[in-house]
């Protein structure tokens, strides 16, 4: 629907991020185009979930600008804030459903806050993102405690997307899932990129995510991105920790 | 591009075609329910409907969902209600919001006078089971600490210190100083009352009972169950949620001796000596208010003291300190361990540790009271 122009749906310039005296981020650039889906990997610790954070706007940066959807968020006032978050969903690695509600009020809650739309239609647009997601309309009514751990991250996703937003964050959305769970998501994710549009920014330790899923990849490391560009890019780069990466035992594996 | 939507009617004969515009998206749901709500009042009438949407300028699920919702309530009987003009890009979405099939809405709950009365039922005999689950507890504590004191290794000995500075060190400001100004509180109101009758110095009679056989026990126990009884809760409920209790269990650890045990030991060796330092604080808060505000100087109120109290006084507050703090432990711990998936129930348990632990702790130290009356103490 929405063809991927090259515009930068987020622009990240020179970002600065620091935790006492140990600086994660370090002048870092990154753009993400609209419409595609932009796998993120680097070596555990290396601050991928510190970006993510930072773009959200959930840690705060010691210097440099970053603008989504052309809004520069620190400069935006509350009401230009809101109508930033409004065009984006976000799950949490833990799925950070509200364990007190129902999925059918964790799906609702968002759209229920910023649309003064009827009982029904809210019941009926949380059916149809169960669905789109995977899943059966009866675990409606159940608590987040009652669900299994691929469960929760698809209410997770059908939460994020209750909007219909543009842009969605998934930090680590595969992990913990089996590998058919995995693929499954992965699928899932490329169907809704098709269906809705959507700009897919996704933190992922998973190769066959990245094989299959992904647009184009970014590495992080040294709190700078190292490298950015298509599959065969990252097979083709001689940085030592992209080849052992991308032609280790477990991604020999994967690509056959 | 991005135009408010339209939906309009045009009929032919018994045709009716609907055209919709503009950008069928979120922002503009209300508006769309309500475009939406119009064109179905004309259901049943017409005998071929189309809905033509070639001039959608931007559709989302919202859209999507509002269009199919048209056709399936045009579609009725032999009427076939058709979408046309749907782009490539789109198509994918209709598609995917034509597999949700409705399902039937959850029935509210309903408040009836039987509901009432059947959740009063259910709270009383709740009562039973929330004592059931307490001398539960204190059977399973009492096995572990046999088992303890058979195999003194397997006792948390670092536990239970990192725990006695959680309850016992880290309390003692805040119970001295408490305790401090309910002394101050008592001495100041008896001077007042007894000045009438000229017997301002049985204020320090009255102060030195109430005291060390009530006041300075019962309201470190209170605090206590306050400040730690609830961080027990917490602690264990927020353990339980992560399953860590589970992962000690399959570990071959029992949870009552890892993590109960330990708590319980340290509040029942803090309880006696925070309430003897809350008789003290107390005891010299009202010395001192005797001092400024009665003119009793502090030799005549050491003298006093000394033939108004006895051992016993003191005694009887310092036997209950160990046992309300059982109770208080015990209750916590219960609770704790009922904790469910929710943050709500989490919330729910600690305050009903807090309160039900001061409700026992008051209930305890009635039952001393007569105890004590009757052995003559």
């Amino acid at each position: 629907m929405i063809q991927a122009v090259s515009d930068p749906i987020i622009r990240v310039r020179d970002v600065t991020v620091q935790f006492g005296k140990t600086r994660v981020l370090d002048g870092l650039d990154l753009d993400v185009k609209r419409g595609e889906i932009l796998g993120f990997v680097g070596p555990s610790g290396a601050g991928k979930s510190v970006l993510t954070r930072t773009i959200i706007g959930l840690v705060p940066k010691l210097s440099g600008n970053i603008e989504v959807f052309g809004v520069d968020l620190d400069a935006a006032d509350r009401a230009g804030r809101r109508a930033v978050e409004r065009r984006w969903g976000v799950l949490f690695q833990q799925g950070a459903l509200f364990s007190s509600l129902t999925v059918r009020q964790n799906i609702q809650f968002p759209v229920r806050e910023y649309l003064k739309v009827s009982q029904r239609l809210l019941d009926e647009i949380m059916v149809a993102k169960l669905v789109m997601v995977g899943l059966r309309p009866d675990v409606a009514d159940r608590f987040p405690s009652e669900l299994s751990g691929g469960m929760i991250k698809r209410v997770a996703l059908a939460r994020a997307l209750a909007l219909d937003p543009e842009l969605v964050f998934l930090d680590e959305p595969t992990s913990g899932l089996d590998p058919i769970g995995a693929g499954d998501f992965d699928e899932l994710v490329r169907t809704l990129q098709r269906t809705l549009g959507l700009t897919v920014f996704m933190v992922t330790h998973d190769l066959d995510s990245l094989y299959t899923a992904c647009d184009r990849i970014a590495v992080l490391g040294n709190g700078k991105i190292i490298a950015a560009g298509s599959m065969a890019d990252m097979q083709a780069s001689e940085h030592p920790w992209l080849r052992q990466y991308f032609h280790g035992k477990r991604a020999r594996a994967v690509m056959g | 591009m991005t135009g408010s939507p339209d939906l309009q009617r045009s009929s032919e004969g018994n045709a009716l075609a609907l055209r919709a515009t503009g950008a069928w998206t979120a922002p503009f749901a209300p508006a769309l329910e309500r475009l939406v709500a119009d064109a179905e009042k004309l259901a049943g009438k017409a005998g071929n409907v189309s809905i033509d949407v070639s001039q959608v300028s931007k559709l989302d699920t919202f859209g999507a969902w509002l269009i199919e919702r048209m056709r399936r309530s045009f579609t009725t009987g032999t009427v076939e209600a058709r979408i046309d003009g749907l782009s490539a890009n789109y198509a994918s979405l209709v598609d995917e919001v034509r597999r949700v099939s409705l399902a039937p809405g959850d029935d509210a709950t309903n408040v009836t006078i039987t509901g009432m009365i059947g959740q009063i039922g259910r709270s009383v005999a709740g009562v039973v089971g929330t004592v059931a689950a307490l001398i539960d507890m204190l059977g399973a504590v009492i096995v572990a600490s046999g088992r303890v004191l058979i195999h003194p290794r397997s006792f948390r000995l670092t536990s239970t210190i990192h725990h006695l500075e959680q309850v016992c060190w880290r309390a003692v400001p805040i119970i001295v100083l408490i305790t401090f100004l309910i002394g101050c509180i008592i001495a100041q109101q008896g001077i007042f009352h007894f000045r009438r009758f000229g017997a301002d110095i049985f204020v320090v009679d009255m102060l030195g009972v109430l005291v060390l056989r009530e006041i300075g026990v019962l309201l470190v126990a209170i605090m206590i169950a306050g400040r730690s009884g609830s961080a027990y809760t917490a602690e264990l409920g927020s353990m339980k949620m992560r399953e860590e209790i589970d992962a000690l269990r399959t570990m071959g650890f029992d949870p009552i001796e890892v993590l109960i045990l330990p708590r319980m030991l340290a509040l029942v060796i803090a309880l006696p000596i925070l309430s003897f330092l809350g008789d003290i604080a107390a005891l010299y808060g009202g010395g001192l208010v005797a001092w400024f505000y009665g003119g009793v100087d502090p030799e005549a109120f050491l003298l006093r003291l000394r033939d108004a109290i006895s051992i016993d006084h003191f005694t009887v507050g310092l036997l209950k300190a160990p046992v309300m703090a059982a109770v208080i432990g015990i209750v916590a711990c219960v609770e704790g361990l009922a904790v469910q998936g929710s943050a709500e129930s989490l919330g729910r348990h600690t305050t009903s540790s807090v309160v039900k632990g001061i409700f026992f702790v008051i209930v305890m130290d009635g039952v001393f009271a007569i105890f004590f009356a009757a052995v003559g103490m």
